[in-house]
């Protein structure tokens, strides 16, 4: 990575064919560990096209944005007929993420590139931090809450031998979280899955798996609200999210074919560690390089 | 758990929806692939120019534009098409959600949907041009 970034700045003359060629290795990767650690492909291919390929962030949001809508429907397209999915609690918070979404992209284009730079960053060493304090937390009962019984939330999902109900709590405060997961999605051109998780499974007390595969069925709207304004901005690029969306996309359909095989955890220590040092390098890039 | 009408419905709803999603999302990455193709074939050997944000010509950032520029087959209007059709895939999943809630006549869940599809469609139409 570090050799080819060098190269690149060194002025080496690249093909458009080596240039495709290597954004979609990269992205194959990218959505490779995207899925085997649930946390997307977009928060590693952002570091990746910028920091080692040399690519303008504004480009690469673009790009990032357009898979996470092509990994987030194709994931959802097998979730949604498991049963694990709660529509209705879904339906509901993308009012939420999908008005967050259209403020963080039409903020994005009056921040400084650098700024988002350094805010990718933090959201980066937030992730390392999830990804490495391995949490999880199966339902617990939980009282019925008034709120989310009026507005008919409460579900149940498939387990061994039959199907378990459970009761959604903290409506307003997971609305409120789940506008600050799309306004980081839509400035960002980042799921931020691990923060709707975060908002489903902390706070409004979903079970884990509702919680992930609902997260991924909304990550697909929020996105494709931002895309509309970055893509009348100039953002997308069809050459550069070719690779990109193809290569996640297939990275990301190979790894959730794996998933049972692989050893999460060691995979998880080892993911959490590079996105440490990529987030130290995207802060430090925006403070003191030139992005 | 008792099995209700209501719960056998959602549980169509969602094979539906998996069908679109699945169908959008190959269609979509097919159009790609095939616009890539068409994009390297002609331009395996130019340089690159990514590292400087210059933004796209105004024929490849509005749906419409996309579509009259698909049509005379330029390669990156056909990959920029393919792309257009991924983002139209999540409208497409929520308009049929609405539709279902319509056909289960549940009127808060309708509204709901209908609010963030007018969203979508204000994004994807009108928002940052």
């Amino acid at each position: 990575m570090l050799r080819l970034r060098n190269g690149i700045e060194k002025g080496t003359i690249i093909t458009t064919l080596e240039f495709s060629g290597l954004v979609g290795t990269a992205s194959v990767g990218a959505g490779l560990l995207g899925s085997l650690t649930g946390l997307g492909g977009g928060i590693i291919i952002i570091p990746l096209l910028t920091l080692c390929l040399g690519v303008d962030i504004r480009y690469a949001i673009g790009a990032s944005l357009i898979s996470v809508i092509a990994t987030s429907s194709g994931a959802a397209a097998a979730y949604v007929r498991e049963g694990f999915i709660n529509i209705r609690v879904g339906m509901f918070l993308e009012v939420a993420t999908v008005c967050g979404a259209l403020a963080g992209a039409y903020a994005a284009a009056f921040i400084a590139p650098e700024i988002i730079a350094v805010l990718f960053g933090l959201v980066l060493l937030h992730s390392a931090y999830l990804t490495l304090s391995g949490h999880v937390v199966d339902g617990k009962d939980i009282q019925p809450n008034r709120l989310a019984t009026l507005l008919r939330m409460n579900g149940s999902y498939p387990v061994s031998g039959g199907t378990r109900a459970y009761n959604v709590n903290a409506v307003p405060a997971g609305t409120g979280l789940m506008a600050l997961a799309g306004a980081v999605s839509g400035l960002l051109g980042i799921g931020s899955g691990a923060l709707k998780v975060i908002a489903m499974d902390r706070v409004m007390k979903l079970p884990f798996k509702v919680s992930t595969t609902t997260s991924n069925f909304m990550i697909g709207v929020t996105a494709a609200a931002s895309a509309g304004v970055y893509l009348h901005r100039g953002y997308i690029d069809p050459a550069l999210s070719m690779p990109v969306m193809l290569g996640v996309l297939g990275g990301s359909i190979a790894g959730s074919r794996l998933l049972t095989k692989a050893n999460t955890r060691v995979l998880r220590i080892v993911f959490g560690a590079t996105i440490v040092m990529l987030g130290i390098e995207m802060i430090y890039k925006g403070l003191w390089g030139r992005f | 758990m008792p099995t209700s009408g209501r719960s056998l419905t959602d549980k169509q709803m969602g094979v539906l929806i998996g069908a679109l999603l699945r169908v959008g999302v190959v269609a979509a990455a097919a159009v790609v692939a095939v616009g890539g193709a068409l994009f390297l074939w002609a331009n395996a050997h130019l340089t690159p120019h990514y590292s400087s944000f210059h933004g796209e010509p105004a024929n490849l950032t509005t749906a419409a534009s996309i579509v009259t520029a698909a049509r005379s087959l330029d390669s990156r209007a056909i990959i920029q098409l393919g792309l257009l059709m991924l983002i139209a895939v999540p409208l497409a999943r929520v308009a049929l959600s609405a539709a279902a809630f319509f056909l289960q006549r549940d009127r808060l869940y309708f509204t709901i949907t209908l609010a963030v599809l007018v969203l979508l469609l204000v994004s994807l139409l009108i928002l940052g041009r």
